[in-house]
């Protein structure tokens, strides 16, 4: 299939999954404070939260299984790179309130000022570290 | 028992969704971000789709008294832009860029076992953990007054309150 559309569909079933999680748990799918919300429990709510990131890393499962070409292969390498990456995502996405799907899917969605701007931010400093990866170091 | 099983289909379909869409492919998420070089559009409508799917269902959603298995529906009020936000995004937006991975599309990732995706994620968890520290340390610094930049008790139960829109929106 075109890969536009295959990125449409794969929109649809985020934008259900969302909903999803909204209609039966009241939930924000918002991946980094689900996730959050496990390494640093806060609340006793840690239940549903492993659930969710283990369908995540489940449905990852089947997805090599059945669709190995989703699972593209790294495009960094050693070691310094991916943890400063990590560390940077980690960090910056509790700082920043939401990552992605946060603030990029619900967020958006639901038309936050809040959200809408962290989107345009993080979208915008990541186009600019490829740029200068990519044209101005010449790596990655 | 239910919730926790929903929580986890859920994840699932958000699973299948990054990989069909294409999110959980770094190289295609480096050329979204390449807009200097071969640009890859095709993730916009991704996140077409996605936004669009969930404005749309959200709305028929929030018209239930309550979720199905939950008591409330959360409350999403804040719309304040501050400089932990526009930084934390700054912050993140990096990262992203530096790998191609971003929190859910490298946790699907994760089955496939790569030393790269796991040593982001492994970082990735350290990154919240940091946060964690550094935040209980800046609200040990300045606890309580004026110092904080709100009222009394306004400086951090609106840390809390804002790691609540935070913590349950992202």
């Amino acid at each position: 299939m075109n890969p536009f559309l295959l990125s449409l569909l794969g929109g649809v079933l985020i934008g259900i999954s969302a909903s999803l999680l909204l209609l039966f748990n009241g939930r924000i799918a918002g991946v980094s404070g689900i996730t959050a919300g496990i390494v640093t429990p806060a609340s006793g709510d840690v239940a549903w939260r492993a659930a969710f990131v283990g369908g995540l890393v489940l449905g990852g499962a089947l997805l090599a299984v059945f669709l190995p070409r989703a699972l593209g292969a790294p495009v960094v390498s050693g070691v310094g790179v991916p943890v400063l990456a990590g560390l940077f995502v980690g960090f910056g996405s509790r700082l920043g309130g939401g990552c992605t799907s946060g603030h990029g899917v619900c967020g958006v969605a639901r038309g936050a000022t809040r959200s809408l701007v962290a989107t345009s931010v993080f979208v915008a400093t990541g186009m600019g570290t490829v740029f200068v990866m990519r044209h101005l170091m010449g790596g990655a | 028992m239910k919730a926790v099983l929903m929580a986890g289909l859920a994840g699932l379909l958000f699973a299948v969704g990054l990989g069909i869409g294409g999110m959980t492919d770094p190289a295609r998420v480096m050329g979204f971000l390449d807009v200097a070089g071969a640009w890859d559009p095709s993730l916009l409508f991704l996140m077409a789709g996605a936004v669009g799917t969930h404005a749309v269902l959200r709305r028929f959603v929030l018209r239930r008294p309550q979720p199905v298995l939950a008591p409330a529906f959360p409350k999403l009020a804040q719309t304040r832009v501050d400089r932990k936000l526009v930084g934390g995004a700054a912050l993140f937006g990096i990262g992203w860029g530096l790998a191609g991975y971003c929190p859910g599309p490298a946790l699907v990732s994760v089955a496939k076992g790569a030393p790269t995706v796991l040593l982001f994620v492994a970082a990735m968890l350290a990154g919240m953990s940091l946060f964690r520290g550094w935040e209980s340390a800046m609200l040990r610094r300045k606890p309580l007054g004026p110092a904080a930049g709100g009222p009394p008790i306004g400086g951090p139960r609106a840390g809390e309150g804002e790691r609540q829109h935070v913590g349950s929106t992202s």
